[in-house]
């Protein structure tokens, strides 16, 4: 028997904690993997968390009503996990009920596979729940419902490998929703013997993503063939679709079998590989002899290439690093994927759905600067106002007249929705990548709510803890690189949007007013529409406008 | 007329180094100039391997024939011999090299490669002088690649001429002689002795050594040199030709001096690099003995200047020549190459045929590896005596490092044995270990099956033995 602490999972919106609004489960229930435990309620969404293990309830944290915190933990069992075995015919390695004598007994005439089996058993689970089930070997982490309607999650990072000794709270694996990346801990103390999906991969809700055994860390080592070429033991070959703990002898295997870091060959000797592998290796510039071999008679492999690159580059040219003029050696192989793939895949539809057209105007900022710089004087006591609320305000201020370009365009439903609020989209450059945030009912925010909106918005974006809506439903954006905004810029709609309006740089030009060349602070704003829906007339009419308020500003506070 | 060509590389020669490499620089976009004098093809299209194995297909079948005369075990009967036309033999053999000839031009020409056909010399390392029927031809080249193949190696004392030929000249006869002698056993004068003798004329073979094909251990030659014996072959081992003269061709053997009386006499002791006549010596490059020195990406000493094929040493075969083409023009393209193969395998076709692939126990064992080798007869093999090539005492043998398993080694003797070339050459070259080639479910009924029990065997436990 192990004790298995349930949780609250991150659900990765930004949420800090959840509202238990019904149990399902009394202490002393014995219950299934999958059965519903409990009903916790997020901002956005009410969620049934399922058992990862089968067991007894011990302990249930929290009355309903209670704020639970993600990562508290909220159930404790006594998991028996050998009864949750989907395959009981096999289950030679799990204990039968019963004190550990008993199970040593059990498991002692089954052969090689078993003695590679943990024999100490630890003394506190069965202390705590005396006469309760054996302890089991196996606990599966399932991918936890992330709350948000959102049915799969990809996963960006491995923390853990298949043979990893891992504490309970250490980092497992990261995921990646619609929105957020969220790294997943792990429930249990254990030893990995098996991880589900590549990075990259898509992993459902529910879906096992590792398999741990939570006995002691196993020393099976020993007791493998010496002889690389000596046939496995058969019960070590026939281990792969059995039962979870004789996958933990036949993970343990290889370990065994291949010293992993000394490329083990003869002095002189040339490296075993196959011709695709040494054609690679010549590309990138790896020498084979440096490379230790995992497959049958050391071969080196695809993988055990990929993790030399992954490690060092000794077996570089040595010219690669010894000047500053050597020519550079080799290609970096990077996986488009989790945000990254996100954005490609968001830029993609944009450019192929939307047939763009830019329009660049120049807008005089003097004036805006003169009352910007003023009003900073003037209310020492708020934040600093930058030139986009001024920008947000022209906007709000002239987009009911243009409802076309305040819109969202559902192109295969032949339909463009006018909106009448204005949310802005606001283009922000974060760790992950670009993302856009949203200011909602920008037309209600003055010059100083919309600062703080803008910043609130940012910060979300860049904690990656929005939810769907902090992220969701804008119906125009705002894309300023701010000192790095340069001349011009051809920016990329966000579809399904169908504007987007970049305000570049601004700088102090020589300017002609009434005969004279005068130091003007010139801006030029760059925005791009979607032909299919804003006409090029309008749009300029529309800029037109901007750049009329915003070189007078004051007509941007009076009806 | 004159005319002056430039280009980004230029190869001297046709044959399957030199068409290899032009293809291949087609399909990389470098601009190429091909120079050949003769056909396209090579000696091996053209005067080796291909007409020499077209002439073994009918001197096979003509010998069939022959023993069908009066009645064979297997049914079949003839009522009265069966007669040979050489010269509509040699007028079919063309035809196949023909087609393979037409088949490489059409290939050049889809992949864009001008041939400038003539005999090319160099003046220096980047500028030969074609000598075309239009007139000369100067090319000036960024880079140039020599594969200019090799030529018969001739006696000093016995030049040919006449009725001393090599074996360009033994696939055109136009009758077959009725007393051939051939000056080497090895794998040349094997194969075309062996076939004339088919052919029904009587062959005498002289060998300066004490042993036929001296590339191959005995287990792997005992069984042709048990059909050379059963079919009449004279074999003179340790024996060395002296001069021909009157139509006899002199031989010491030992204390004993034999006059061996000869229609034509077959001199096929070797193969030399071809260096003469092209202007090498004007191109400054290094030489390693006969040959062009190279490093393994198939450069010489010229910077710019590479060289492949049986110019830059042996094995001289066709494949290793195709082979070093890819990689000097895939480094000449900016690629980093080298050729450094595990194994390049050797077939020889003789009656019966080898192949070898890798090291065999004994040169393992001169290396100081320690091996498991396990042979696995013909003659118990379904598909081998389903096609009377179960006699004769052939078999599979594979070598394999008893440390970790791994197969360096694959040799097989026997009738059709050269097909097995392919999976011998990617089991040395993946790296294979007998575990491998014993879990890999070999197809019933194909000779292919005798490599899976001789794995099993070295494994232990083989099944039809």
């Amino acid at each position: 028997m192990s004790r298995f602490v349930f949780k609250l999972p991150d659900v990765g919106e930004g949420t800090a904690e959840a509202e238990i609004v019904a149990w399902h489960v009394k202490v002393g229930d014995v219950v299934a993997e999958d059965a519903p435990l409990v009903d916790v309620m997020t901002d956005k969404a009410t969620v049934e968390m399922t058992s990862p293990v089968a067991g007894k309830v011990e302990v249930l944290h929290g009355e309903i009503g209670d704020m639970a915190a993600v990562g508290a933990a909220l159930v404790e069992f006594a998991a028996n996990l050998a009864g949750s075995d989907p395959e009981p015919g096999h289950a030679q390695g799990h204990a039968e009920p019963g004190d550990g004598s008993s199970a040593l007994a059990g498991t002692s005439g089954e052969g090689e596979a078993l003695a590679s089996r943990p024999q100490a058993r630890p003394s506190a689970p069965l202390s705590r729940a005396p006469g309760g089930a054996e302890m089991s070997s196996d606990v599966a982490f399932r991918l936890p419902d992330v709350g948000e309607g959102t049915a799969e999650a990809e996963i960006v990072a491995w923390h853990v490998k298949v043979g990893d000794r891992v504490e309970e709270d250490a980092p497992l694996v990261d995921v990646m929703t619609d929105k957020a990346t969220v790294e997943m801990t792990s429930p249990v103390t254990g030893t990995v013997v098996a991880i589900h999906g590549d990075v990259g991969a898509m992993a459902a809700v529910g879906g096992v993503l590792v398999e741990f055994s939570t006995g002691p860390s196993p020393k099976p080592l020993s007791r493998m063939p010496e002889a690389p070429g000596a046939a496995p033991s058969p019960q070590a070959g026939e281990t792969r679709e059995a039962g979870p703990s004789a996958v933990l002898a036949v993970s343990s295997g290889p370990t065994g079998r291949r010293p992993p870091t000394i490329p083990s060959r003869a002095e002189g000797e040339r490296p075993l590989a196959s011709p695709a592998v040494r054609r690679r290796a010549e590309d990138l510039g790896v020498k084979l002899s440096y490379v230790a071999g995992t497959g049958p008679a050391g071969r080196i492999t695809h993988e055990d290439l990929d993790a030399f690159l992954a490690s060092d580059r000794e077996g570089r040219p040595p010219t690669a690093v010894s000047s500053a003029y050597a020519p550079r050696e080799g290609v970096e192989h990077v996986k488009v994927i989790g945000m990254r793939r996100a954005i490609a895949r968001q830029m993609q539809e944009a450019k192929r759905r939307i047939p763009h057209f830019a329009y660049v105007e120049e807008v005089d900022m003097t004036d805006v600067e003169r009352l910007r710089a003023h009003l900073n004087t003037l209310h020492q006591d708020r934040p600093k106002l930058t030139v986009l609320p001024f920008i947000m305000r022209a906007l709000v201020r002239v987009l009911p007249d243009y409802p076309q370009i305040n819109a969202r365009f559902d192109d295969e439903a032949g339909v463009v929705a006018r909106s009448k609020p204005v949310h802005f989209g606001i283009a922000t450059q974060t760790p992950q990548g670009l993302m856009v945030p949203v200011v909602r009912h920008a037309e209600a925010l003055d010059l100083w709510g919309s600062a703080a909106a803008v910043t609130r918005a940012a910060d979300i974006a860049r904690s990656g803890k929005g939810s769907k809506d902090d992220l969701s439903g804008s119906t125009i954006t705002i894309t300023s690189l701010g000192p790095l905004g340069g001349v011009a810029t051809t920016p990329v709609i966000n579809h399904p949007e169908v504007a987007i309006i970049g305000p570049n740089k601004i700088v102090e030009r020589p300017m002609v007013q009434g005969g004279q060349i005068v130091v003007r602070k010139m801006m030029n704003l760059s925005s791009s529409f979607d032909h299919r829906v804003v006409d090029g007339y309008d749009a300029a009419a529309f800029i037109q406008r901007i750049k009329a308020l915003l070189e007078n500003p004051a007509a941007l506070f009076i009806d | 007329m004159t005319q002056a060509l430039h280009t980004r590389l230029l190869i001297l020669g046709g044959g399957p180094g030199g068409y290899v490499a032009a293809i291949r620089a087609g399909q990389l976009g470098i601009d190429t100039v091909l120079v050949e004098a003769d056909r396209l093809g090579g000696t091996c299209l053209i005067r080796g391997c291909i007409p020499s194995k077209a002439l073994i297909h009918v001197a096979s079948k003509f010998e069939a024939m022959t023993h069908a005369v009066g009645g064979a075990g297997d049914g079949i009967a003839l009522s009265s011999a069966p007669t040979l036309d050489l010269e509509k033999t040699i007028a079919w053999k063309e035809t196949v090299v023909g087609k393979l000839n037409s088949g490489v031009a059409a290939l050049l020409k889809r992949h864009k490669i001008r041939v400038v056909n003539g005999w090319g010399r160099f003046t220096d390392a980047k500028t030969c002088l074609v000598q075309t029927p239009e007139g000369e031809v100067t090319i000036k080249a960024d880079t140039v690649l020599l594969a200019t193949g090799s030529v018969p190696a001739e006696l000093a004392h016995i030049p040919f001429g006449g009725d001393v030929i090599s074996s360009s000249e033994a696939l055109s006869l136009s009758k077959a002689p009725k007393r051939l002698v051939v000056i080497g056993a090895g794998y040349i004068g094997l194969e075309l002795g062996s076939a004339f003798r088919k052919f029904g004329c009587e062959v005498t073979v002289v060998e300066a050594l004490d042993r036929i094909l001296p590339l191959y251990d005995d287990a792997l030659t005992k069984p042709v040199k048990t059909w050379l014996e059963k079919a009449g072959v004279t074999l003179h081992l340790a024996a060395r030709a002296r001069g021909f003269e009157n139509g006899e061709l002199v031989v010491e053997k030992g204390a004993e001096v034999l006059r061996l009386p000869a229609d034509k006499l077959l001199v096929t002791v070797g193969r030399r690099p071809r260096t003469v006549g092209w202007g090498l010596e004007t191109m400054g490059l290094d030489m390693a003995g006969p040959f062009v020195k190279v490093n393994e990406h198939m450069q010489t000493g010229m910077r710019g200047v590479y060289a492949i094929g049986d110019l830059v040493g042996e094995p001289m075969l066709e494949h290793k020549a195709a082979a070093q083409a890819h990689i000097a023009v895939e480094t000449i393209a900016g690629k980093r190459r080298s050729f450094a193969p595990n194994a390049i395998a050797a077939v020889c076709f003789t009656e019966p045929e080898i192949v070898a692939c890798g090291l065999s126990p004994a040169e393992a064992a001169a290396q100081g590896i320690e091996v498991i080798s396990a042979v696995f007869p013909f003659a118990a093999n379904g598909r081998a005596l389903s096609m009377e090539a179960g006699e004769g005492g052939g078999f599979t043998r594979v070598v394999a490092r008893r440390s970790d398993h791994r197969v360096i080694g694959l040799q097989a003797v026997g009738q059709h044995v050269s097909e097995l070339a392919g999976e011998f050459c990617m089991s040395v070259e993946m790296g294979a270990v007998l575990e491998d080639l014993a879990g890999t479910i070999h197809v019933h009924p194909t000779l292919s099956e005798t490599v899976h029990e001789a794995a099993l065997r070295a494994l232990g436990h083989p099944v039809h033995i």
